[in-house]
């Protein structure tokens, strides 16, 4: 009793001694990390992205079939609910989902899928399925998951018989890989151009400040609609996606230009550029040594929060039938099929797609928060 | 108002510094000339606004966009004679940008700020190296670390992955004397560059300046409104008021002889120990600096010198009257210094 009564504490202290913070010895980035991780919003956001991220990259080992594999016995069909339990109760271990039968239908002669409860089709994780080559390099045949006999649509299919969520998941590659691209040129322009408004300042600091209000005057949607509309149609699709992610951010680095201008007007007299230029640091260099790596965190807040806006921008675009077009497929593309009545009608499940757009719109929106709480070292 | 100097390191002749006020021009600085010689010591004193710093600044092109140099030359030699007129180099270029740090070196009041606060102080004082001579990132390193034992920083390895934020205000400022010196500089200009530090710490990096000055025999432009000061450090003293020279000379002549009203009235307004003690007060300078956008005519200091002869003083530009290479600027020096 004694004895642990002294030890007890002892040990406790000392197992929490080796925990204590050092925020006085901790880096910039390892300050904003601590206060990021405390806003719990934003970790799920990051989840998420982190998610959205592994599906670009393992897309086909993610996704049970190849985006273009038909399958002419599930045309339109609709989600396919993985269970665990039989109609009559039985339980099963392993997960499964029940087999179909198609049927055509004796008055209107459409196919009609009915689900045949008398076959099961069990789920298996990382089973052999169509071959591939993992992140364009190793050869494999392994999927994340797939059934022993028959197929499986999470999400159903398309009026072609393609598989929603292989799809979708494919998709992902496109939709981040515009919005990456995109926010990375904008980024990169929007340095620039801020840059050299903010530090020279004078008459072409207005220039570009009126430019850059000239711009952001014409209604987007219209503007991006005519410089899509300009894009050839016979390019192919990589062409029309490269076109459409330099249109995308030709027209979105003014937010971040102000925010570096802004930046760099309140930071170019602060002591240490005269001492930088006092070293006979050319103006280029204090710009990308000294002032821009001053402010490089609020940058970041800006960037995650532009991400949305050009993945919505593309979005849009393709859902119009102007921005990305099949073969390429973006969530943009995907929702484009959901257009019609119809569709809506007889296979509701083509919208699931735009869930994705929501949920990454959000994760995106959640992180960009996070952070820019975490940026700002005033912030209690 | 030129005093002789055998081969200086920088003459600054008739310098004129204007403000630019919406079309009509200002004068700022008045034909500033002066010049300091190979590890001399100049020390540059007067009130705040007597254009001392922006005088500085015109020295390494660094004005404020609204100021410019009207004329004038700023010479700066080389050892073997030749010499280059910053003057008319510009703002901005390589021109300018190869003589800033490298050749001419600078250090201000506020050790405080003075850093990034983002980066290593290794890496802010290794970049001068690195953009002057091309070095490699390691040598740059090595010779920040070499400065930063020079100018009595302890651990120098250990201080150059340190940030700014980890130094002390003396520590920073010896720091930022290591930058200023790292590429071996003719001269240095100190503007007020102890003025935001404590007194111990003072005196520590005026005795390091000292030192320096000694074993890298380069010369010092010292500005400073601190008259103590001008007396540990300075070999000559060039006393400035409202924009113009008004006395200069070897430091002990100008302590021992003052001889423009002002500089003896600067003198006047010293505390000393022991003046409670001997019922002395410290006698302050009625009036303030004039207004730069309303001169007084003639003789600046005329409205605030307890001697002044009018209408001698305001009506003709004070006679500059020399004995050696002690110059004043004032109707007094004749009587000082005979006919």
């Amino acid at each position: 009793m004694k004895l642990g009564g002294i030890l007890l504490p002892t040990f406790f202290r000392g197992k929490r001694a080796e925990k204590i913070r050092r925020p006085d010895l901790a880096s910039q980035w390892q300050l904003m990390w601590w206060k990021f991780r405390k806003h719990k919003l934003a970790m799920v956001g990051m989840v998420l992205l982190g998610i959205f991220v592994f599906m670009a990259l393992f897309a086909e080992f993610i996704s049970p079939y190849p985006p273009y594999d038909r399958n002419p016995a599930y045309v339109a069909g609709a989600p396919m609910g993985i269970r665990f339990f039989e109609e009559d109760g039985t339980f099963h271990m392993q997960p499964f989902v029940y087999g179909n039968k198609a049927q055509r239908d004796p008055i209107t002669l459409r196919m009609k899928f009915a689900t045949d409860t008398t076959q099961i089709w069990k789920l298996q994780l990382f089973s052999h399925g169509k071959p591939y080559r993992l992140l364009g390099i190793i050869p494999t045949d392994l999927h994340l998951f797939g059934t022993d006999k028959g197929f499986v649509h999470l999400f159903g299919t398309d009026f072609t018989g393609l598989d929603i969520f292989s799809r979708t998941v494919h998709a992902t590659r496109a939709s981040l890989g515009v919005a990456i691209i995109g926010v990375s040129v904008s980024f990169l322009l929007g340095a620039a151009i801020g840059g050299a408004a903010g530090y020279f300042g004078g008459a072409l600091d207005s220039f570009i400040m009126r430019f850059i209000e000239f711009i952001r005057s014409i209604p987007t949607l219209p503007l991006w609609l005519a410089l899509a509309a300009a894009l050839p149609r016979d390019w192919g699709p990589l062409a029309t996606y490269v076109a459409i992610t330099i249109i995308l951010s030709l027209l979105g680095w003014t937010w971040l230009a102000r925010t570096v201008r802004s930046k760099l007007l309140a930071t170019r007299k602060e002591d240490f550029v005269l001492s930088a230029r006092l070293s006979g640091c050319s103006d280029f260099r204090i710009i990308h040594r000294h002032l821009l790596p001053s402010f490089i965190s609020y940058l970041i807040v800006d960037v995650s929060i532009a991400f949305p806006e050009i993945l919505l921008a593309e979005t849009s675009l393709s859902f119009l039938g102007l921005g990305l077009r099949e073969p390429v497929e973006s969530w943009g593309v995907l929702l484009f099929a959901a257009q019609s009545i119809r569709a809506i009608d007889q296979a509701p499940w083509l919208m699931i797609p735009g869930i994705f757009v929501i949920v990454a719109v959000l994760a995106f929106n959640f992180v960009g928060d996070g952070l820019r709480d975490a940026a700002d070292p005033y912030a209690r | 108002m030129e005093p002789a100097v055998e081969n200086p390191v920088l003459s600054v002749k008739n310098l004129q510094i204007v403000l630019d006020n919406g079309g009509s021009y200002i004068q700022i600085t008045d034909d500033v000339s002066f010049s300091i010689g190979r590890g001399e010591v100049l020390a540059l004193v007067g009130e705040s606004g007597s254009g001392k710093s922006v005088t500085a600044l015109a020295l390494m092109q660094l004005l404020a966009q609204n100021l410019k140099i009207a004329h004038g030359e700023i010479l700066l030699r080389t050892q073997s004679g030749s010499s280059t007129d910053i003057a008319k180099l510009g703002t901005r270029g390589k021109a300018i940008e190869s003589i800033r740090g490298a050749r001419m070196g600078m250090i201000f009041q506020e050790p405080m700020s003075s850093f990034s606060p983002i980066h290593t102080i290794g890496a802010q004082i290794a970049e001068v190296v690195q953009v002057h001579e091309s070095a490699s990132r390691q040598v740059a390193r090595t010779r920040a670390s070499d400065l930063l034992a020079q100018v009595g920083i302890p651990d120098p390895v250990g201080a150059l992955d340190r940030y700014p934020a980890e130094f002390s205000g003396g520590m920073r400022q010896r720091a930022m004397i290591a930058r200023a010196l790292i590429c071996g500089p003719e001269l240095l200009i100190a503007d007020e560059p102890t003025t935001a530090l404590d007194v111990t710490i003072q005196g520590q990096i005026l005795e390091l300046l000292r030192n320096l000055k000694k074993n890298l025999g380069m010369a010092i432009l010292f500005i400073t409104h601190d008259l103590g000061i001008v007396a540990q450090m300075a070999d000559r003293v060039a006393v400035m008021y409202s924009g113009a020279i008004v006395e200069s000379g070897p430091v002990r002549e100008i302590f021992r002889n003052p001889t423009h009203p002002y500089t003896r009235a600067l003198l006047e307004a010293v505390p000393r120990l022991g003046d409670l003690d001997r019922g002395r007060r410290i006698q302050p300078i009625s009036g303030s600096m004039p207004n730069i956008y309303a001169v007084p005519s003639g003789c600046r200091f005329h409205p605030r010198c307890p001697v002044a002869q009018l209408p001698r003083c305001s009506d003709f530009a004070p006679p500059v009257f020399s004995k050696g290479e002690h110059l004043v600027a004032c109707i007094h020096g004749e009587k000082a210094f005979g006919p």
